[in-house]
């Protein structure tokens, strides 16, 4: 429900990097998101042709990049994969684990042609 | 994991995204330039700002979220009535339109500023800044910040609280928390409200609501509570006054030092 306000704020940052790097456009914006960052990849990509709309990025292609969840067991040590729900060791079962990979909300890179 | 400082980039690929390197740019004049930048970064900036006047004031600030209808306001009521003799209480409240809940605050004696979203389902790291300026926060020890009612949006904005208290009603699903783990994993207490009621309803468990949460790998504490009957409310004040006894023992240590470093994220 907030995809537009994190879109928002996604051009706001993409603009910026246009600026620093005095680019004339953008071709393409590429984001890391986790499972459980509450940003839907589906909803994020409906969003963005309305916000980019008379921006530097009006032509940019979005590319989103899901990233696995993976926890680590602080009983056994182990590393496996886990779900939004159900974040406890996949080998021995503890939920004293700790999160690797999985809540990330990153805008990775941005594809600009120079002025 | 870090997304602020770019220690995504690590001696194995750092060559290739470095200004001039093969991953930099390519050769019809187009630049591919690595950010690695958290997406909401701009909240981020604010609430760390937040928080640190609210720490600077040694101010408890709890961001309370729920469904709507889970009982905030009533436990903030029930809250100020029984301890706005000991803490110094203020709240910041959110809605999408009316004061009502702000006046129901104000009919307790303690300052509440509403905050009207519109039609935005949360709120975020500025609009708490603004309310902050019509408050004296050198008269307040405990701050609560009544979220939305909603289990989805506001989990995602920090705000610069301390702590984030959630609570699911037992007229709920007691699976509310496998339903939206992002809300309950960020919960650093759950409240089972309106506990009264468990009496005449037969398909809420307390203990599979706790099951649910640690599936989340959380451990955070869970209390049951009826803010209308008064019943369990004790353990949640016990909790409130650890938490500000606290939250005042860090501000006091943070005075000495000369000035208060920057720790603002870039």
């Amino acid at each position: 429900m907030h995809e537009l306000s994190v879109c928002q704020a996604l051009l706001a940052q993409v603009e910026q990097v246009a600026r620093e790097n005095a680019a004339h456009s953008v071709e393409k914006v590429v984001l890391r998101i986790g499972p459980l960052s509450g940003v839907e990849p589906r909803l994020l990509q409906d969003a963005f042709p309305i916000a980019r709309a008379g921006t530097v990025a009006a032509g940019a292609e979005l590319v989103i990049e899901e990233l696995p969840l993976t926890v680590r067991c602080q009983n056994c040590g182990t590393e496996t994969a886990a779900a939004p729900n159900r974040l406890i060791c996949g080998a021995c079962g503890d939920w004293h684990t700790q999160l690797i990979s999985g809540d990330e909300l990153l805008l990775a890179s941005v594809e600009l042609t120079k002025a | 994991m870090c997304d602020t400082c770019g220690c995504n980039i690590t001696p194995g690929n750092k060559h290739l995204v470095e200004a001039g390197g093969k991953l930099a740019h390519s050769q019809d004049g187009k630049a591919a330039v690595e950010v690695l930048h958290g997406l909401l970064g701009e909240n981020d900036r604010q609430a760390a700002h937040n928080r640190e006047h609210l720490e600077k004031h040694g101010v408890l600030a709890i961001n309370l979220m729920s469904s709507p209808g889970a009982g905030k306001t009533a436990l903030l009521e029930a809250t100020i009535a029984a301890m706005k003799d000991e803490l110094r209480i203020a709240v910041i409240e959110g809605d999408l339109e009316t004061e009502n809940d702000a006046e129901r605050i104000r009919a307790q004696g303690v300052p509440a500023i509403q905050i009207t979203t519109g039609s935005a389902c949360h709120l975020d790291a500025h609009m708490v800044h603004d309310a902050l300026h019509h408050l004296d926060l050198s008269k307040i020890d405990l701050l609560f910040i009544e979220n939305v009612g909603n289990l989805v949006c506001p989990a995602s904005f920090d705000l610069g609280q301390h702590r984030n208290v959630v609570l699911l009603s037992v007229t709920e699903g007691d699976d509310k928390p496998a339903k939206y783990p992002v809300m309950f994993r960020a919960a650093d207490l759950l409240l089972l409200t309106k506990s009264d009621l468990l009496a005449v309803l037969d398909d809420f468990e307390p203990a599979r609501a706790e099951q649910h949460l640690r599936q989340l790998a959380t451990a955070a504490p869970v209390l049951q509570l009826s803010a209308r009957k008064g019943a369990g409310m004790d353990a949640w004040f016990g909790w409130l006054r650890a938490e500000t006894a606290a939250r005042r023992d860090a501000a006091r240590k943070l005075r000495p030092a000369a000035k208060v470093s920057g720790v603002l994220r870039i």
